[in-house]
């Protein structure tokens, strides 16, 4: 039998997730002597169609970042499923839908124009905006088209396992890697390189009373680095995500932005934020309330700032 | 029930007379359940919660073996209980029972659509259903229950439960932030409508408190903290420093006499003085002195000790500190009375601006013997004798934009009285009450009414809309509109007697906290059930009664607070109690210590504890957790589960509802 086969192939992501992998350094060497890489768009020169010629389950890990955004992303994504044993969805994008599917708020006509039209940094006088075909010299080019809204990979396929993050560990992510290559195979579904508890067991900060009366953002103060960012007011969705990090953000001064995900008994990490913080603040009236909840800047963007897609809202149907 | 037992469900459908009968299509409902999944019998019945109804469901759960049990009726609340003792006496867990509401949630708001009522009222049995089937056996706690109890407040209602807990055997702590037990009862001059003296049948009862071998008396203390449950209270009291030995101090007087420091009494109001050291009043129980700090002139000054020389008991203590006592007892009894509403408030009325506007407890005051004018009703502002007295009625009452939308009971039947004391003291006097209605609603209080009538006292319907002063006299012109003769009036009269609102304590947002019970939109204390659990509250353990429940007078007063006492008897003569299994618990493995839980938790059920350096988990007290569930829905990992109400259970009820 010859060196494990596996696969690295990036949909609607933003690359970290692939850097990650690079990210374990010289160590990477090592790890490359022992498994062959038969697919890797961002380091490697392969084509679609050398996929497409491989066998059925010939690829042993296939590991799987970016959301399903466009059509060439769903198809990729079958494709790889059908050519792989292992598929694993790598990276929050893939896991929960990530950033890029924030933009599941919007409709793909306002999304559209937003882009290419509205963005402070937009200067389109010409309204370009990009065609589905365009012809040019060499021939007819074709832009895959966008999907109605953004899905997590287990949405269009069936994924084996998940390894969470934005991006992931990459030291993490090869050490379960080479479990998985070794034949220590957890039951489908787990999410690998991640803890049981929420970042706040990982957390170094001491937590004494949590009571908050006013939101802060992190540039209006200089937090306590000792002290639990949630009860400086500082929203950390560290109590509501998964651990597994060792709280690294947190660490470097860095309220948790919830990247790993929910816990793993929740379905849906941002509903759990929120009703964790309603039922922290104090306040005596319905007013004050009001005014509390509106002090939350970006909302969607706090508390589901990874996982809408995968998250009971999904997206915006109207 | 071994795991792998099937569900075997029973379905008991009430028709509630025709509350339910009359419009969901009971034999549907029963047709619709019998083809459910595990449900195994299926049937209705006129009253499920009568004896036969429930001989009917004992009956099925032997013959059909059924090992869980669904009622739709009414709302949990009323009837849980009940059925959860039928399924027991059945041999079958209390537990195991679940309920479908399909009587306030189904027919009574769907009186007009039968037909939509009907498949509603599947849809709630087909959820009643789901839960069912996923529900597990649960067994209540039990606790011993420390025999005594703690009263906190010294009035009539605090009193009368403090005698009859005392006479049951049971060691009652009364506690009183005055330095005298008594209460607004001890200000009162003649009680309507028998028009008893108010101190001759209150003193003695105060007597006997402070001399009552189960009584300790706590006067000039308050309630600091409570911790525990029903059964196990911890409570903090705070002692305050009175720099007189209670022991001691035999009462006789010579002190306050000797005290060159004159002070506006509380007790009178206002209306009379006090000296630096002082009892309120002459019946004080006890009858120990007490030093004003904020007015005596060695805490003020560093001079004088004039008591001090003079006291033959040699009792006073200038060095005596606040002190705390702990204590442990079973129930907790909340008789902490009202406050009276803030007559500025309406300024048309000019309380506080011409002296002679008065409160009715301020004319109580000044009828009374031992008040400051020795029982002669005289204007403040010139101390002659009115000839003419008008009482103003629903002063705050009844007054949603201003004042309180409720109506406070006591005043109408209050101020007869007063009227009636006016003709009697000073004969010839006009007087005349200014009403919107009168409530004499007591017994013999209507009786009281005509009573008065004949006394020549004029009723008059309509509402004062202003009172201003003729400065020179002194005298007050009262602007209103006569509804009955739909005229238009202006009218004199030398004294106005105001009477205002019975209002919540303002203490009572500090003591709702410390004793974690609810009060009402009114913001008076909240029964458990105000028909049916009138001096329960939701809390197990603690009780209430008298005004700081509403508003009402001695007599209902008096009858809450001796069923406060019997309530509270109930636990301290059983011994024991057990507690509600439907309490929140701590999955340990998905617990990261965030403390949300501890921070919402409104019974302090909730505690963090460090399992290792930096590592915290939280732990419910089953004991002092009421099952309220805020821990559970706040835990942002989901670490928290409910018994009976866990997510898998209220998941299947969600999606069976949707599923119809």
């Amino acid at each position: 039998m010859g060196k494990p086969k596996i696969a690295c192939y990036w949909a609607a992501s933003c690359g970290g997730c692939d850097v990650s992998v690079l990210d374990i350094g010289s160590k990477l060497a090592d790890i490359v002597e022992q498994v062959e890489i038969v697919f890797w768009p961002i380091a490697l020169d392969f084509k679609y169609k050398d996929v497409e010629a491989m066998p059925d389950q010939s690829i042993d890990i296939c590991l799987f970042n970016g959301g399903i955004r466009n059509e060439e992303n769903e198809h990729m994504a079958k494709l790889l499923r059908r050519k792989s044993k292992i598929l694993i969805a790598y990276g929050a994008c893939a896991y929960l839908g990530g950033i890029l599917g924030l933009a599941n708020l919007a409709t793909l006509k306002e999304l559209f124009s937003r882009v290419y039209r509205e963005t402070p940094s937009t200067v389109n006088p010409e309204n370009t905006v990009p065609q589905p075909t365009v012809k040019v010299k060499e021939g007819e080019l074709k832009l895959s088209p966008l999907l109605e809204y953004l899905k997590p990979l287990n949405e269009v396929v069936e994924v084996d396992y998940y390894i969470p993050g934005c991006p992931p560990i990459g030291e993490k992510a090869w050490e379960a890697l080479i479990a998985l290559i070794k034949g220590e195979k957890p039951p489908k579904g787990t999410v690998l390189t991640a803890d049981e508890r929420t970042v706040c067991d990982s957390c170094p900060r001491v937590k004494e009373e949590k009571k908050i009366k006013e939101l802060k953002r992190i540039y209006q103060v200089i937090p306590d680095p000792e002290k639990c960012f949630l009860e400086q007011g500082i929203i950390c969705m560290g109590p509501a995500t998964r651990g597994g990090c060792d709280a690294q953000c947190i660490k470097a001064g860095l309220p948790c932005k919830g990247c790993f995900g929910p816990a793993p008994n929740v379905e849906d990490q941002g509903a759990r934020m929120l009703s964790a913080l309603a039922s922290i603040v104090e306040v005596n009236s319905e007013e004050e309330a009001k005014r509390f909840a509106e002090s939350v800047a970006d909302p969607a963007g706090t508390f589901y700032l990874f996982s809408l897609p995968s998250s009971m809202l999904k997206r915006r149907v109207k | 029930m071994s795991e792998k037992e099937e569900p075997r469900i029973g379905v008991f459908i009430c028709h509630c007379g025709t509350n339910i009968a009359g419009v969901v299509d009971v034999k549907q409902v029963v047709d619709f359940t019998s083809k459910q999944p595990n449900v195994v019998f299926a049937t209705d019945y006129t009253y499920m919660c009568s004896d036969p109804g429930q001989a009917l469901i004992k009956d099925s759960i032997k013959e059909h073996k059924l090992n869980r049990v669904v009622v739709a009726a009414c709302s949990p609340r009323m009837h849980e209980p009940t059925f959860r003792k039928t399924c027991q006496e059945a041999g079958l867990n209390p537990y195991l029972f679940e309920m479908a509401n399909i009587r306030e949630q189904c027919c009574w708001v769907h009186m007009g659509e039968p037909e939509k009522a009907t498949e509603k009222a599947k849809a709630l049995v087909k959820a009643a259903l789901a839960k069912a089937s996923l529900l597990e056996p649960l067994t209540p706690m039990e606790f011993n229950v420390e025999r005594s109890a703690l009263i906190i407040g010294g009035g009539i209602a605090g009193i009368q439960a403090a005698l009859d807990l005392a006479n049951a055997g049971f060691h009652v702590y009364l506690v009183e932030k005055e330095p005298s037990i008594g209460g607004h009862m001890a200000q009162l001059d003649k009680t309507f409508p028998t028009l008893d003296c108010s101190a001759c049948i209150l003193t003695p009862k105060m007597v006997d408190v402070g001399r009552h071998p189960n009584i300790t008396l706590l006067t000039y203390c308050e309630a600091q903290e409570v911790e525990g449950f029903i059964g196990n209270f911890k409570v903090k009291i705070l002692r305050k420093a009175r720099y007189v030995d209670e022991k001691a101090c035999t009462g006789c007087g010579v002190c306050a006499q000797k005290c060159p420091v004159k002070v506006p009494s509380e007790f009178d109001l206002g209306l009379g003085m006090r000296k630096a050291i002082y009892i309120p009043f002459p019946q004080s129980v006890p009858i120990t002195h007490t030093i004003d700090k904020e007015n005596c002139l060695y805490f003020t000054r560093g001079v004088c000790k004039v008591c001090e020389k003079f006291c033959p008991a040699k009792a006073i203590r200038f060095d005596q500190q606040d002190e705390t006592i702990e204590l442990k007892v079973g129930i907790i009894i909340n008789a902490t009375g009202y406050d009276l509403f803030n007559a500025k408030k309406l300024p048309q009325y000019g309380y506080g601006k011409y002296k002679n506007v008065i409160t009715g407890l301020e004319f109580e005051r000044l009828v009374n013997a031992s008040g400051p004018t020795g029982g002669k009703i005289v204007r403040p502002s010139d101390g002659k004798t009115p000839k003419s007295v008008a009482f103003i009625q629903c002063i705050g009452s009844r007054d949603e934009h201003h004042g309180v939308p409720y109506c406070s009971r006591i005043c109408c039947m209050a101020s007869l009285k007063h009227a009636h004391q006016v003709k009697e003291k000073i004969p010839g006097a006009e007087v005349c009450v200014f009403y919107i209605d009168l409530r004499c609603f007591g017994k013999g209080y209507e009786e009281f009414l005509v009573r008065v009538q004949d006394e020549g006292i004029r009723l008059v319907r309509g509402k004062v809309s202003e009172i201003y002063e003729n400065p020179e006299t002194g005298n007050l012109r009262l602007r209103l509109e006569d509804t009955l003769l739909g005229e238009v009036m202006e009218t004199e009269f030398e004294l106005v007697v105001l009477a205002v609102a019975l209002v919540p304590r303002a203490e009572a947002p500090a003591l709702q906290t410390l004793l974690k019970v609810s009060r009402g939109a009114d913001g008076f204390f909240l029964e458990a059930h105000p028909k049916l659990r009138p001096v329960e509250t939701h809390i197990p353990g603690i009780f209430i009664c008298g005004c700081a429940q509403g508003p009402k007078d001695i007599p209902d007063t008096v009858a809450q607070a001796s069923a406060a006492a019997a309530q509270a008897a109930i636990p301290l003569s059983q011994g024991k109690v057990t507690a509600e299994p439907l309490t929140a618990y701590v999955l340990e493995d998905y617990c990261s210590g965030c403390g949300v839980c501890e921070a919402i938790c409104p019974y302090k059920a909730i505690e963090l504890k460090e399992v290792e350096e930096g590592k915290r988990r939280a732990e419910v007290n089953e004991a002092l957790c009421q099952g309220c569930g805020l821990c559970g829905a706040a835990c942002p990992s989901k670490a928290i589960v409910l018994r009976g109400f866990t997510e898998p259970q209220l998941m299947s009820q969600i999606e069976a509802l949707s599923s119809v």
